[in-house]
């Protein structure tokens, strides 16, 4: 809402520093965006009068003025402009001033045009800033001759000469206050908030004999949706520009003045907050007014030229015949004011808020008059609206306002009244506010307090409890002086088990050297072409957003994979030689025959590096040091397969790709990204990832650690060099060691693995190192060889030899 | 004999000043003090002395052997020091040459910020409660006070799933969950991601992150409120942060208010970073409407409570300068690694 301080002086004291204003309207809860001076970028420019005015020696369009701008001497202002005459006022940009050049400041200065001295610039409207719609009577592309309606008093400056001088603030109006998006709403708030006085007159018309029923009927046919409607006459309607302290008043508030019906009703709307129509009544068939619902298949031309189609839960204003107006949204095409209108009926209505929000976004036209009536007003006002309106028609001389008005009326008339408790509202509000000052704000407001209830004015449609007396009463008192206290009584948190061992990923995870990421949970679908997932995949059931930005975040993510590989990426195509990323994020699982899907949290991880080798080993080994670290039980890797739970398993290299199972349970995927997927996403080194489900780890892992006595005998190690086939994976041999060496083992690390000379074609070597220690005494070697022994006779069993 | 002795300890001495290595020391010894050196075979003579030359010439024996040893171990200490300093001076390094880079992984900004304010509000008691982001419409409007066609649903540009089921736009719909299970004293917070229909731009994300507060019990005020936030912002920016609270509207609170924080750069003055207002805009807060704690079973005659939702993103890119709120969301390594 954009508000003229020029028009709010009308109706109250604001004649404060405009920045005292603004601090205090905004902390009693009318939040100003901004404010400003109109005409603010224009600097130096003076009403001029022509003197004398002559062809320019040299050039067959341009003009030699002397110009009298209150100075001693008059100044000599060579113009282009053809519309000039001797006696004529104008608006002078003198040396060093500055203008408009296409919208944007520029600086004028004197110099020669073609050999002659110009000491200035004679200035056009848009040069000023303004249009012919501020100013009717003046032309586009001419010099601006200031009319009688300006102070033409040479030297004044043109802004004030002109009124072009307002002050504009810009509110936020929140949307339980409607009545703030009015003139007079303003005017209450300020007269509440700096205590001063409120001037608001009850509009009164004096009218012509005549009876307005000959011209007009309404009837209210769907009485729930419009609780009231007031239509009055107004004949021998003359047509013509209106008054300039009703244009710049217009202006001001980011209306462009039409004419002077027109005018009216736009302000009316910004002074009482009460949308307002006028029809042309040659239009009105029938000399009917039916407020009622659409008909089915009936369609509307609105004023904006777009015929639409009407439903019929909408409510439209509808003459003998058709709708002529969508009710409190638009009008229809020949509804509205034209050059030759003679009668018009005006419109003061109140229609359903619900049912206009409706409406108006079913057919796509949010206007000024539905956003006002979708936040809810109250009928009462309609009646102040039309006889403002009907008073500035007599005030203009537009036209003869017929004497009687037809009302129908179906307001309730039981003011709503809330319980009123200065103790209640002290102790919820936390403040020590004597009962009188309570009174003196809420009368302020226009409330009365009677009885023990407080009666809220009818324009204010937001009061419904105690607590927004409360509001009210603190908003006044200041918010600000409401003390800051600490809740009492002790309350003791922790997070929970899930959170901590979420943040125990986490902090595994960076420690590890691998970057924490952030990424948005709505994916594209291509993403599962990209990562290559077959096209029966389960995960490309997605839960999809009806209304997305674009088709790149239209599912909600059923794998985090996409996300990381997005991101690792981004990071390639940045040039940057490595990326260690990870994320702990929800995907997003469509259930049957459940509301809401289900939203388990996933880690991902990524990783490409050009600055060392890495290899699947270097992931395995941030992926063991995780799990290691959050206390996962044992864990196995096992080659991956189509067969595994995980359906990313197709963006996989299927050759360096491991399942992580505990329990017999698949927890997680990890490998090398497949070159293709790899291509997919323009990376040309390769990348590793995985993606690790983490409540299903949380049930498989456990905080409880008990410290291992720190070992008082020596190890005994023994070294094994072992041939096998080329297939047995290398866990298998792990699996059998620690089995045959039993209790004493303390460690196997495989530090070999070799193939070629010496070894036989689809063998290969595995070397071990066996630890093996005792808590009760130093091992003797024939008890580690004794475990050798055994080890050997085991892997005998699958084919396994010692290497000689 | 006298002289023999004298004469090599006088060649001991030369011969020891001109060795210049630790190795060719031992080799010394070996020749004059050892079991076979030159000292012992003239010991060995002895027996040809006088029994009156015999002591004085072993006095001497032992005084010149214990001399040679002497000058053996002072030449030895001295070739070793020297030597250190040789090799010191050839191992000095450019200490200005970089470091070796060891990985160590960063959390995101975000998750910084949000811990940090998290453990503000476990000191005071309260829990953390999560919910779901897909929401249904009830949760995330109704039940919030905001029936279907509410007009501040405006400002709030959801993306729906079905007509019943959207995308969480706030995560107030944890409290009213956390309502119809706990029975008060409630203090909770509830963080997490929302979404709202915004394009991509440096201050707006259709996914952010939001930490909503909510305290339910009896005699809870708003000056409990006000207390509540001002310690949260002396935790976060230190003791000096001060809010101010200034009346705003939202369906759920009544009262409700808005929170800013004084501009750090100007202290209220107003500077191009506050937009010249002194303060910025930090978050929206307020006392729980009786009808939302109606509708979710409490009293409000009996219990009152306060609620307030805080932007992640606005107080982390405070706190780090960032100036484009896509710097969050793109995980530039070169960003990551600032934190």
């Amino acid at each position: 809402m954009d508000l003229s301080m020029r028009w709010l002086a009308d109706y109250v004291d604001c004649d404060m520093p405009i920045k005292d204003f603004v601090a205090g309207i905004t902390m009693s809860g009318s939040k100003v965006e901004c404010y400003g001076e109109e005409g603010d970028y224009l600097s130096n420019v003076v009403v001029g009068k022509v003197l004398s005015i002559e062809r320019h020696p040299d050039s067959d369009h341009m003009f030699t003025t002397q110009v009298d701008i209150g100075e001693d001497e008059p100044v000599q202002i060579v113009t282009g402009a053809q519309n000039v005459n001797q006696g004529d006022y104008v608006p002078v940009a003198k040396h060093k001033s500055v203008v408009l050049h296409e919208g944007k400041p520029v600086k004028i200065t004197k110099g020669k045009l073609r050999g002659v001295v110009s000491n200035g610039m004679l200035c056009s409207l848009g040069e000023l800033g303004l249009t012919v719609h501020d100013f009717p009577y003046a032309i586009e592309d001419g010099i601006f001759i200031l009319g009688e309606d300006c102070d033409r008093t040479v030297g004044t400056d043109i802004r004030k000469a002109i009124g072009f001088d307002d002050v504009k603030v810009e509110f936020e109006i929140t949307s339980n206050r409607p009545d703030c998006l009015s003139v007079i709403g303003l005017a209450r708030e300020t007269a509440a908030t700096f205590n001063t006085q409120l001037r608001v007159k009850k509009p009164e018309y004096k009218g012509v004999d005549d009876d307005v029923n000959k011209y007009l009927k309404v009837k209210i046919h769907n009485t729930d949706l419009c609780k009231r409607y007031i239509g009055a006459i107004v004949k021998n309607v003359k047509i013509e520009p209106s008054p300039r302290w009703m244009r710049e008043r217009l202006r001001a508030c980011g209306v462009r003045p039409i004419n002077n019906l027109v005018d009216i009703t736009n302000f009316v709307m910004l002074e009482y907050g009460r949308p307002m129509h006028a029809f042309d009544l040659r239009y009105v068939a029938g000399g009917e007014i039916n407020v009622r619902n659409a008909r089915a298949g009936e369609s509307i031309t609105t004023l904006d030229g777009e015929t639409r189609q009407l439903s019929e839960e909408m409510l439209v204003i509808a003459d003998a015949e058709k709708p002529v107006a969508v009710a409190g949204v638009m009008g229809g095409e020949y509804s509205g004011i034209m050059d030759d209108t003679t009668t018009v009926v005006f419109e003061s209505a109140c229609f359903d808020g619900a049912s206009v929000r409706t409406t108006a976004k079913k057919l796509g036209m949010r206007t000024d008059a539905s956003a006002r009536y979708e936040k809810g007003l109250d009928p009462h006002e309609c009646y102040e609206a039309l006889m403002r309106a009907c008073q500035l028609v007599e005030e203009l001389g537009a036209g003869e306002v017929v004497k009687n008005y037809i009302d129908e009326n179906y307001q309730s008339e039981t003011p709503p009244s809330v319980e009123f408790s200065s103790e209640w509202i002290n102790n919820f509000l936390g403040t020590d506010i004597p009962e009188e000052e309570m009174i003196d704000y809420l009368t302020r407001l226009e409330f009365k307090v009677e009885n023990g209830r407080v009666y809220a004015p009818w324009f204010r449609i937001d009061i419904e409890c105690k607590a927004d007396i409360a509001e009210e009463i603190a908003r006044l008192y200041g918010y600000n002086k409401i003390p800051g206290t600490i809740i009492r009584g002790v309350a003791q948190a922790q997070r929970t088990e899930k959170q901590k061992f979420e943040m125990s990923v986490q902090r595994a995870m960076t420690a590890m050297g691998v970057n924490e990421i952030s990424t948005f949970s709505f994916i594209s679908p291509r993403y599962f072409d990209k990562i290559n997932l077959p096209a029966e995949s389960k995960l490309r059931n997605t839960v999809t957003i009806m209304n997305p930005l674009g088709e790149d975040t239209s599912v909600m993510r059923t794998t985090l994979l996409p996300s990381v590989l997005e991101v690792a990426a981004r990071n390639f195509s940045y040039r940057n030689p490595e990326c260690y990323v990870f994320e702990m994020g929800n995907e997003y699982i469509p259930r049957d025959g459940e509301v809401l899907p289900d939203e388990p949290l996933r880690l991902g991880i990524a990783v490409y590096d050009t600055t060392c080798k890495i290899d699947f080993y270097t992931l395995k080994g941030i992926v063991e040091g995780m799990l290691k670290k959050v206390g996962a039980k044992e864990f196995e890797f096992e080659k991956a397969d189509a067969k595994c739970a995980f359906d990313e398993f197709s963006a996989f290299h299927p050759g360096r790709t491991a399942i992580i199972k505990i329990d017999g349970n698949e927890i997680g995927i990890l490998g090398e990204l497949h070159p293709r997927v790899a291509e997919n996403y323009g990376i040309s080194a390769r990348v590793y990832a995985a993606k690790i489900n983490i409540p299903e780890l949380m049930e498989v892992s456990s905080d409880v650690k008990t410290y291992k006595p720190l070992p008082k005998y020596p190890a005994t190690t023994r070294d094994l060099s072992l041939i096998c086939d080329e297939e047995i994976p290398v866990a298998m041999l792990e699996r059998i060691i620690k089995k045959a060496v039993g209790g004493i083992l303390e460690s196997v690390t495989l530090f070999d693995v070799y193939r070629g000379e010496q070894i036989q074609c689809g063998k290969k070597s595995v070397s071990y190192s066996i630890s093996m220690r005792s808590l009760d005494g130093t091992l003797t070697d024939e008890q580690a060889d004794k475990a050798m022994e055994r080890v050997l006779k085991e892997l005998k069993g699958i084919g396994v030899e010692l290497r000689m | 004999m006298k002289e023999q002795l004298k004469s090599i300890e006088e060649r001991a001495k030369d011969e020891l000043s001109k060795i210049g290595d630790v190795k060719l020391l031992e080799d010394f010894r070996v020749r004059f003090l050892g079991k076979k050196g030159e000292i012992t075979s003239i010991l060995k003579q002895m027996g040809k002395l006088s029994p009156e030359e015999r002591p004085v010439v072993g006095q001497l024996a032992n005084k010149v052997r214990a001399d040679i040893e002497e000058a053996l171990n002072a030449r030895k200490a001295e070739l070793k020091s020297r030597m250190e300093e040789v090799r010191l001076k050839e191992e000095s390094i450019d200490v200005t040459l970089p470091g070796k880079p060891m990985k160590i992984g960063r959390a995101h900004p975000l998750k910084v910020t949000l811990e940090q304010v998290e453990e503000v509000f476990l000191g005071m008691g309260f829990d953390i409660v999560e919910g779901p982001e897909v929401e249904t419409d009830h949760y995330c409007f109704e039940a919030l006070n905001m029936p279907k066609h509410h007009p501040a649903r405006d400002t709030q540009d959801t993306f729906y799933i079905n007509e019943n089921v959207l995308l969480r736009t706030q995560t107030s719909s944890v409290q009213i969950r956390t309502m119809e299970k706990r029975k008060p004293p409630i203090r909770i917070i509830s963080p997490g991601s929302v979404y709202r229909s915004d394009a991509v731009d440096a201050t707006h994300s259709p996914i952010f992150h939001q930490i909503e507060g909510l305290v339910v019990d009896k005699g809870i005020t708003m000056a409990d409120l006000k207390g509540t936030l001002e310690l949260l912002m002396k935790r976060l920016y230190g003791d000096d942060a001060q809010i101010r609270l200034r009346p705003h509207h939202f369906p759920y609170t009544e009262p409700s208010a808005e929170v800013d924080l004084m501009c750090f750069n100007c202290h209220g003055k107003g500077c191009s970073m506050c937009k010249q207002e002194g303060w910025v805009e930090l978050l929206g807060s307020g006392m729980v409407h009786p009808k939302v704690l109606a509708e979710c079973g409490i009293d409000p005659e009996v219990y009152s409570g306060f609620a307030f939702g805080i932007g992640l993103e606005r107080i982390t890119m405070g706190r780090y300068s960032i100036n484009d709120m896509r710097l969050l969301y793109e995980n530039d390594m070169r960003f990551l690694e600032q934190f």
